[in-house]
């Protein structure tokens, strides 16, 4: 049976996470598929097998971004530490750790709720900008 | 168990998730001064005051040579909004009933939502807070209902910013009325006036139910501080066979630091 994808009983998982757990590993089969059309690409030599085959990997491009966005809209933590590492220049782990950083400190600081709380979790809602 | 006493309540954890969801989709757009100014907490349902490190002297100190002062601090307010929900309706949505009627939550969402963007924003005396407005010491700007006049009164509060040393990026909170002239209007070309006063403030545009007309204010930190004791949740009352009795809760307080970096613009 192809449950692989839950670590936990699904039964016990919101229906929400089960279906966040469904496209993380829709985005690790796109990743996979991705890097073994680059492999065959790389020893392919016909010409007409190799447009195939990069029409296809164009194809696993696509399915593994969408399956991005929709991870990352689902999870804006996520979203705000890509913000600042996707699309970037310069040093990559460098960005990372900043993103990180700065994404962590201003959850925080926007009030993420008391552990145990039972309110709404809204607290600060201005947009971090520059 | 906490003071919501939520635990009582004939609910269900599926219609609490319900109550929740539905709380937190109405409140977000309307909370308008939380998208402008800085917000701390949320510190606890027993945090009762803000620190505002400022003394007052005390006469008659208890004691020959002694001088005295008293600590001065903002309490907290707390405000709720309640409402009562028709326990016909959480069975229905038990059963899965998409089209559940909220209508009474919804309604006290806003009634709350708008109450503390008035108190941010005009100031509620009888608490101790001083609104943004009431405390800018910049000539108000009629805002007035002719919005191809919006990109002048905006650019010429960004102006009187500027000029106080007040950096950006700027932020306009609008009343829902002016909010929605905005939204309609399109200048001499067709370029949407929401667009070009994006563009004059580099900030957000929020709209803002318990807000007299407009007001400009900078949004680079520092300035104003909601400061949060418990965040807004969903508590218990009571409940009869038809019927439970829910409220909405907060708890808050609210300072002015720096007065010049808000232009009001009345209706």
């Amino acid at each position: 049976m192809g449950f692989d994808q839950y670590h936990e009983p699904p039964e016990e998982l919101p229906a929400e996470t089960r279906t966040f757990a469904r496209l993380c590993a829709s985005l690790t089969e796109e990743a996979e598929a991705i890097g073994w059309y680059q492999q065959r690409i790389a020893i392919e030599r016909d010409e007409a097998a190799l447009a195939v085959m990069r029409d296809a990997q164009g194809e696993e491009f696509k399915h593994f971004s969408m399956d991005l966005e929709f991870l990352l809209r689902r999870t804006p933590l996520w979203r705000e530490i890509a913000q600042g590492i996707l699309f970037t220049e310069g040093d990559i782990v460098e960005h990372g750790e900043e993103a990180e950083e700065e994404a962590v400190e201003g959850e925080a600081a926007k009030g993420a709720p008391l552990a145990g709380s039972e309110s709404l979790g809204i607290g600060g809602l201005r947009e971090v900008t520059g | 168990m906490s003071h919501l006493l939520r635990e009582h309540a004939p609910i269900t954890e599926q219609g609490w998730k319900l109550l929740d969801d539905e709380a937190r989709e109405r409140l977000t757009p309307a909370l308008a001064a939380r998208k402008l100014v800085d917000f701390s907490g949320p510190h606890g349902w027993e945090h009762s005051a803000t620190n505002l490190g400022r003394v007052e002297e005390v006469s008659d100190a208890p004691g020959e040579g002694v001088a005295a002062s008293q600590r001065r601090v903002l309490g907290l307010v707390e405000l709720r909004a309640h409402f009562s929900i028709s326990r016909a309706q959480l069975d229905d949505a038990e059963r899965g009933a998409p089209d559940v009627d909220l209508e009474t939550l919804d309604k006290a969402a806003r009634r709350i939502a708008t109450a503390e963007n008035a108190a941010v924003f005009a100031g509620w005396g009888a608490a101790g807070i001083r609104g943004i407005a009431e405390s800018s010491p910049h000539e108000q700007i009629k805002l007035g209902e002719d919005c191809e006049v919006y990109p002048r009164h905006i650019a010429k509060s960004v102006d009187a910013l500027r000029s106080d040393g007040i950096d950006g990026p700027y932020g306009l909170a609008l009343s829902p009325e002016g909010h929605r002239h905005v939204l309609e209007t399109a200048e001499h070309g067709g370029y949407p006036l929401l667009r070009h006063l994006n563009e004059i403030l580099g900030g957000p545009i929020v709209w803002a139910p318990g807000v007299n007309g407009g007001i400009v204010v900078s949004t680079r930190g520092g300035d104003f501080l909601f400061e949060s004791g418990q965040d807004l949740s969903i508590g218990y009352e009571g409940h009869d066979a038809d019927a439970v009795q829910l409220y909405l809760e907060e708890s808050f307080s609210f300072r002015v630091a720096t007065p010049e970096a808000a232009v009001p613009l009345p209706a």
